[in-house]
């Protein structure tokens, strides 16, 4: 029987001491370990989504929603710019953008949104085409992995979008041409993954046609959808899109001034997407502080209550301890009984908080994916853990330094004497 | 073989307790006899290592305890000094067995688990091998404390008050298993106490008091 088997021993010995230290300290590893995985994921998500934007123009309103909206799919547009006001920045040859992607949004399949779009949106987001090809005509859609994967989407499968963002059957487009799967994206990691992307006259051409049944019941509206030879998007001068995905040549003292200039000149609003993602950081950051703190009180009372336990156990140990001296252990070796407890403790409430954490993660994983269209994970494991790892050691080693000091100083001849 | 030397103790610098030479022969058995406070718990403590005299020399096998650095002593005090208390403590989280592997293994000496069971089967508490030691009787309490006082065969067997908690029959019954058990090993027993049942059972006997006065 060794040291560890021996404090091993002592601390099955009682139970619910035991216990007791073990799930506090669990707990405050685990809301730890939960915050930095949920907060480094979240992070990864809003960093990969930036896709290189530099700006985004939308209608007038929060530009963090804008943000939210046009970049991440999670939130709903402010409203709807002109092709006639976008225009000069869509314009191909303009001196400062590289590229400038239109955004047509309002639909949805099965809470997947609809996205009218430029094939240069593929390259924006450098998803490639696993199967199929590019949407060309209207009512083809190009979809991402996670719908192919959930949905089980396959190419020439047809379906009807519902109006807005909610799944709702009332709000199916029926009355209309299906959209035709032409194309299946790789998964990519980025929120391109959620979207299903076609061309902007489909969008339109959904509610358009919505307008017409209304008004007349001009059954051959299909007919003229389909296989005509589209015309480019910035001769619909009088046709509205959502928003424009904007991506500087080159970042400079003009385009650091651009977004202030449209603001106060047009009708339009640029937000700038770095900005907006800091803002929301800082606005989550306070939220994540707070339990963070707790956590670490948790931490805090788990390392006292190891230490309480300790210090109290010597009491009725005294006589053990000195007897073990008698039979032959150094001081040290005493001094170690004591110490290996306390780090036993916290080894084991690490694991089994990195457990809960993970566990927990995988959980939430399911709720996260369709509130903030990005797949989560527990099974992705962070080197923060590793320093989680010394620092619980750290707290085992602080809450039983002192009794196993103690245990060092047991005076052998008078404890015995005591008797 | 033990041999004392001028052994002075002192308590907190201030009491000076002198006690005279003693030369206990091997495999003889001794009883140590005094009033309470008459510093013969103190005395055997000493002899034991587990105090540190002031001066003075105490020999075992050729050794002087007195010398040894604090670890020393301890490894020294595991092989070759079995002591028994008037109350038996345990590592209460161990079960007997395991309490006497720890006395094997603390003291440096290989697991013999044929041992101990011949040695608790010869005190008659074979049958206890696995219970935990809060469920012994005090009578099995102190014929588990004396087999792990044997375990590792020791020079020396010290017995502090070994049967003043146990009642007439345990105590005939555990002073016969202590001698027969030291003769065995071949130890020198020496059994501090006051109870006067063990008088007619040794054949030395010293009391304290005289030897102390004489020391003065």
């Amino acid at each position: 029987m060794n040291l560890l088997q021996l404090s091993w021993k002592n601390l099955t010995s009682k139970p619910l001491a035991m216990l007791l230290s073990l799930v506090l300290f669990a707990l405050g590893v685990g809301l730890i370990a939960l915050l930095f995985l949920l907060n480094t994921q979240l992070q990864d998500k809003f960093e990969k989504n930036l896709a290189g934007i530099d700006m985004v123009l939308g209608a007038k309103g929060s530009p963090l929603q804008t943000i939210l909206c046009s970049m991440y799919h999670i939130d709903s547009p402010t409203g709807n710019i002109s092709i006639k006001d976008a225009k000069p920045f869509l314009r191909k040859g303009h001196p400062l953008i590289e590229a400038a992607i239109p955004l047509s949004l309002g639909d949805s399949y099965k809470t997947y949104r609809i996205v009218g779009t430029e094939p240069e949106m593929l390259e924006l987001y450098e998803a490639k085409i696993e199967e199929g090809k590019v949407w060309e005509q209207v009512f083809e859609v190009v979809i991402g992995a996670a719908l192919a994967d959930r949905e089980g989407l396959k190419l020439g499968d047809n379906f009807f979008g519902s109006h807005g963002f909610i799944n709702d059957s009332e709000l199916e487009h029926d009355d209309v041409e299906p959209f035709e799967v032409v194309g299946i994206l790789e998964p990519n990691g980025s929120v391109i993954d959620q979207l299903i992307l076609t061309n902007t006259q489909t969008v339109w051409a959904v509610h358009d046609h919505e307008g017409e049944a209304a008004t007349s019941s001009d059954s051959t509206a299909h007919a003229h959808h389909a296989h005509e030879t589209l015309k480019p998007l910035l001769e619909y001068e009088d046709k509205d899109i959502t928003s424009v995905l904007v991506k500087f040549k080159a970042r400079n003292f003009q385009t650091l001034n651009m977004p202030r200039s449209i603001n106060e000149n047009t009708d339009l609003q640029a937000a700038n997407p770095a900005y907006e993602i800091n803002r929301l950081y800082a606005m989550i950051g306070d939220g994540a502080d707070a339990l963070r703190v707790l956590a670490f009180v948790i931490i805090f009372v788990s390392g006292l209550s190891i230490f309480i336990s300790l210090y109290s156990s010597l009491k009725e140990r005294k006589y053990e301890l000195a007897l073990m001296r008698v039979m032959g252990a150094s001081r040290g070796k005493l001094f170690l009984l004591i110490l290996m407890e306390g780090l036993l403790l916290a080894v084991l409430g690490f694991v089994i908080g990195i457990i809960i954490s993970h566990v927990g993660m995988e959980l939430i994983a399911g709720v996260m994916q369709d509130a903030y269209r990005y797949a989560f994970s527990g099974t992705v494991f962070l080197k923060e853990e590793i320093y989680l790892l010394f620092g619980a050691l750290g707290i085992g080693l602080v809450a039983s330094i002192i009794p196993a000091l103690k245990a060092f100083q047991t005076d052998i001849s008078d404890t015995l004497s005591e008797a | 073989m033990l041999q004392t030397n001028n052994l002075i103790y002192s308590y907190d610098g201030q009491q000076v307790l002198r006690f005279p030479d003693f030369e206990f022969v091997a495999s003889q058995h001794y009883l140590l006899l005094g009033q309470s406070g008459s510093g013969k718990t103190t005395l055997l403590h000493l002899l034991g290592g587990l105090r540190a005299p002031k001066s003075g020399e105490i020999f075992i096998n050729d050794v002087d305890i007195a010398s040894l650095s604090q670890a020393e002593l301890d490894r020294f005090r595991g092989k070759h000094i079995g002591i028994i208390f008037q109350q038996s403590h345990f590592v209460r989280s161990l079960n007997v067995q395991e309490n006497l592997i720890l006395a094997q293994q603390l003291a440096g000496m290989a697991v013999a688990k044929d041992r101990i069971r011949t040695l608790l089967e010869r005190l008659n508490v074979g049958h206890k091998l696995y219970a935990k030691t809060d469920n012994l009787s005090v009578g099995e309490q102190q014929r588990v404390a004396i087999a792990r006082a044997l375990v590792n065969n020791p020079t020396i067997i010290l017995a502090d008050e070994p049967t003043s908690a146990l009642d007439d029959t345990n105590c005939t019954e555990v002073a016969n298993l202590l001698e027969e058990e030291a003769n065995k090993v071949g130890a020198t027993l020496l059994i501090v106490t006051h109870d006067g049942r063990l008088k007619d059972k040794f054949e030395h006997q010293i009391t304290l008091e005289d030897q102390l006065n004489k020391a003065l």
